[in-house]
C-alpha cells in the first residue's frame, strides 16, 4: 500500500516511518511525505495511476488540506484515490466539511498510531 | 463790622473743612474759642457807639485773623488751606494796614480814603472770587470723593466677586483633578484590557501551538520505550552480527528520537515563555531582540488563534523575512503585540472581504492573504503586515490611530489595539508607523524601525 502523507511539519515524517518500521520492513506500507498541498498535487500528478491513499493535515500555510481534498475530487482521477484527513481542530463543522467534499475518513491529532494502522489495513 | 463777618465763617469754614480736630489738635481748641469769641466782639462792636473803642476792637479783628492766617499757614500743604491763604491774605493786610493807619496816621487815611477804600474793595473781591472758586474746589473734591466711595465700594464688590469665582474655579480644578486621576485610572484599566483581550486572542494560537510539540514529545518518547525494548530483545538474541546491525541501528533511533523529543520540548517552551512575556506588566526593558523571529511567532499564533474560535476561518499566510536582519534593542513584549494587533486585524480584514463576498456570490475567485516582512533598509527595519481584506475608508483612515476609534461591533474591539500600537512603535522606539489602504483590494501597515 503506498500512502502519501501531507504536513507542515517535517517530524511527522520520522515518526511515521519509525512507528510503521516493521510493517514498511514487511512491505506492507511504503510511505512518501508532502510539506504542503502544493507539493501534494505535484506528487499525486507524477504518480498518476498509482492507488495511493492520501493521509492529509487540513491546517497548513497556504493550501490547507481541505483545498487540497477539493482538488483531488475535482480532477478525478483514476483509481479514485482514498483520502483521509486529520486535523487538530477535532470539531463536526471541519468534520462534516471534509466529509462532504469526499474525504473518506477523518482522525484527530494528536494520531492514535494503533487506531490508524487499524483504519488503513482495514482498507 | 463786616471783618468780624468775614471771621466767624473763615473759622467755622476752616475747622470744618480742614477738619483742624484731627489736623492741628493742639490749635484746634483755640480756634474754637476764638470762633465763640467773634460772637461777643460782634455784639459789642454793634453796641458800641463810642469811636474810642474802636481801635480795642480792631486790634481784638487783627488778633482773631492773624491767628487764622497762622493757622492756615501751618496747613498750607493743604490745597483749600493754601486757597484760603492765597483768598485772605490781601483782605488780611489790607485791613491791617487802614486799621493801623486810622489808628496812627488817621489824617493820611482820611485824605486817601477813596483809594484805600479802593484797595478795600479790591481785596475783598479778591477774597469772594477765590471763595467762590474754592466752593467749586470743594464741590469738585466732593463729587470726587463721591466717585472714589463709589469706586472703592465697587472694588469690593469685585474683589468679593473674584475671591467668589476664585474659590469656585477651586473647585472645579479639584474637580478637574479628581476627573483626570479618574481617568487616568481608568485608562491604565483599559490598556490591561486591551492586553488581556489580545491574550485572549491568543490562548487557542497557543495551545494549537503547543499542543503540536507536545504531540512529537508524546509520539516520540513512545517510540524511545518500544525501541528500547526492541534493543532488550536483541541484546538477548542469539546472531550476534544479525543483532549487533540491529542495536547500531536502534541506537541511532533512540538518539534521533530524543534529539527531537528535546527540540519539541524547548518549542513548547518557548511558546510558553512568549505568552508569559506577553501578559506579563511591561518593565520597558530594552534587550537584543530578533526581529523575524518575533514576526514569524506572532504571525502563526495570530493565524492559529483566529482559526481556533472561527472553524470556518482559512487564510493563507507567509512570513517574508530578511535573513540578514540584525538585533535591535526593543521591547519584545511590546514589539509582539504590535505584531499582534497588526496580523489579527490583517486576518479580521481578510475575513471580513470572505464573508462579504460569500452574500456577492464572488467567493471562490477570492483568496484571503496576510504577508508579514521584513527588510533592512538604509539602517532601518522595516516591518510591513499586508492583507488583502476590504481594506479601509478615506474617512477612517485618519482616525485609525486614535484611541477608542472601532469599526468592529460593539464588545468586539476596544478600539485601543492601533492606538497602543502606534504609541509602542513610535514614543517606545523612536520608529514611525504608516498606513496605506484601498477599499476592495487591501491594506499595509508599515512600521518603520531604527537599528541604532
Amino acid at each position: 500500500m503506498k500512502v502519501l502523507v501531507v504536513d507542515d511539519e517535517e517530524d511527522i515524517q520520522d515518526l511515521f516511518l519509525q512507528k510503521f518500521r516493521k510493517e514498511i520492513r514487511n512491505g506492507e506500507v511504503e510511505f512518501s511525505f508532502a510539506t504542503s498541498g502544493e507539493k501534494a498535487l505535484v506528487y499525486l500528478h507524477q504518480h498518476e495511476s498509482e492507488a495511493i491513499l492520501i493521509l492529509s493535515d487540513i491546517n497548513m500555510p497556504g493550501m490547507s488540506g481541505i483545498e487540497l481534498l477539493r482538488e483531488i475530487v475535482e480532477k478525478n482521477t483514476k483509481p479514485k484515490p482514498i483520502v483521509m484527513m486529520i486535523t487538530a481542530y477535532g470539531d463536526d463543522e471541519t468534520r462534516n466539511k471534509a466529509l462532504s467534499l469526499g474525504a473518506d475518513d477523518f482522525l484527530n491529532k494528536p494520531l492514535d498510531f494503533g487506531d490508524l494502522k487499524e483504519r488503513l489495513f482495514k482498507r | 463790622m463786616l471783618n468780624f463777618f468775614v471771621a466767624f465763617f473763615t473759622l467755622k469754614f476752616i475747622r470744618k473743612h480742614l477738619n483742624t480736630k484731627e489736623t492741628l489738635p493742639q490749635y484746634d481748641q483755640y480756634l474754637k474759642i476764638l470762633n465763640f469769641f467773634v460772637v461777643p466782639f460782634l455784639l459789642l462792636l454793634v453796641y458800641t457807639t463810642f469811636k474810642r473803642f474802636l481801635p480795642t476792637i480792631n486790634f481784638g479783628w487783627f488778633l482773631i485773623f492773624s491767628a487764622i492766617t497762622y493757622v492756615l499757614w501751618l496747613l498750607r500743604q493743604n490745597n483749600l488751606a493754601s486757597s484760603l491763604l492765597k483768598a485772605g491774605l490781601p483782605f488780611y493786610i489790607v485791613n491791617s494796614l487802614r486799621d493801623f493807619l486810622e489808628y496812627l496816621m488817621n489824617d493820611f487815611v482820611e485824605a486817601n480814603d477813596v483809594y484805600i477804600d479802593f484797595l478795600f474793595l479790591g481785596a475783598l473781591f479778591w477774597m469772594v472770587a477765590f471763595a467762590i472758586s474754592t466752593n467749586n474746589q470743594i464741590k469738585a473734591l466732593k463729587k470726587e470723593e463721591e466717585k472714589n466711595r463709589i469706586v472703592v465700594g465697587e472694588n469690593e464688590k469685585l474683589e468679593m466677586l473674584v475671591k467668589e469665582r476664585t474659590s469656585e474655579i477651586l473647585a472645579q480644578k479639584e474637580q478637574l483633578e479628581s476627573t483626570v486621576e479618574e481617568l487616568k485610572a481608568t485608562q491604565n484599566q483599559l490598556v490591561q484590557q486591551e492586553k488581556l483581550a489580545s491574550l485572549g486572542e491568543l490562548t487557542a494560537g497557543i495551545a494549537h501551538e503547543i499542543q503540536n510539540p507536545l504531540n512529537f514529545v508524546n509520539n516520540f518518547s513512545e517510540l524511545n520505550i518500544e525501541l528500547i525494548s526492541e534493543l532488550k530483545e536483541a541484546l538477548t538474541s542469539n546472531d550476534k552480527a544479525a543483532a549487533s546491525e540491529l542495536i547500531e541501528e536502534i541506537l541511532g533511533d533512540i538518539t534521533q528520537n530524543t534529539e527531537k523529543i528535546n527540540h519539541h520540548g524547548k518549542r513548547a517552551a518557548s511558546i510558553v515563555k512568549g505568552m508569559l512575556q506577553h501578559s506579563r506588566t511591561n518593565t520597558g526593558q530594552k534587550e537584543p531582540t530578533d526581529i523575524n523571529a518575533l514576526a514569524d511567532e506572532f504571525l502563526r499564533l495570530s493565524y492559529h488563534g483566529l482559526r481556533a474560535k472561527d472553524k470556518t476561518f482559512n487564510a493563507d499566510f507567509k512570513a517574508e523575512l530578511d535573513p540578514n536582519l540584525p538585533m535591535i534593542d526593543a521591547v519584545p513584549q511590546d514589539l509582539g503585540r504590535v505584531f499582534l494587533n497588526l496580523i489579527n486585524n490583517a486576518f479580521y480584514a481578510c475575513n471580513e472581504r470572505a464573508k462579504n463576498n460569500t452574500q456577492t456570490q464572488a467567493a471562490e475567485s477570492y483568496k484571503p492573504n496576510v504577508t508579514i516582512s521584513t527588510q533592512n533598509i538604509n539602517g532601518t527595519i522595516v516591518v510591513t503586515v499586508k492583507d488583502n481584506g476590504s481594506g479601509i475608508s478615506e474617512e477612517n483612515i485618519e482616525k485609525i490611530f486614535q484611541p477608542f476609534f472601532t469599526t468592529k461591533p460593539t464588545g468586539k474591539g476596544t478600539g485601543l489595539g492601533l492606538s497602543l500600537a502606534y504609541d509602542i512603535v513610535t514614543k517606545g522606539h523612536g520608529g514611525n508607523m504608516e498606513v496605506e489602504s484601498m477599499v476592495g483590494v487591501g491594506t499595509t501597515f508599515i512600521i518603520k524601525l531604527p537599528i541604532s
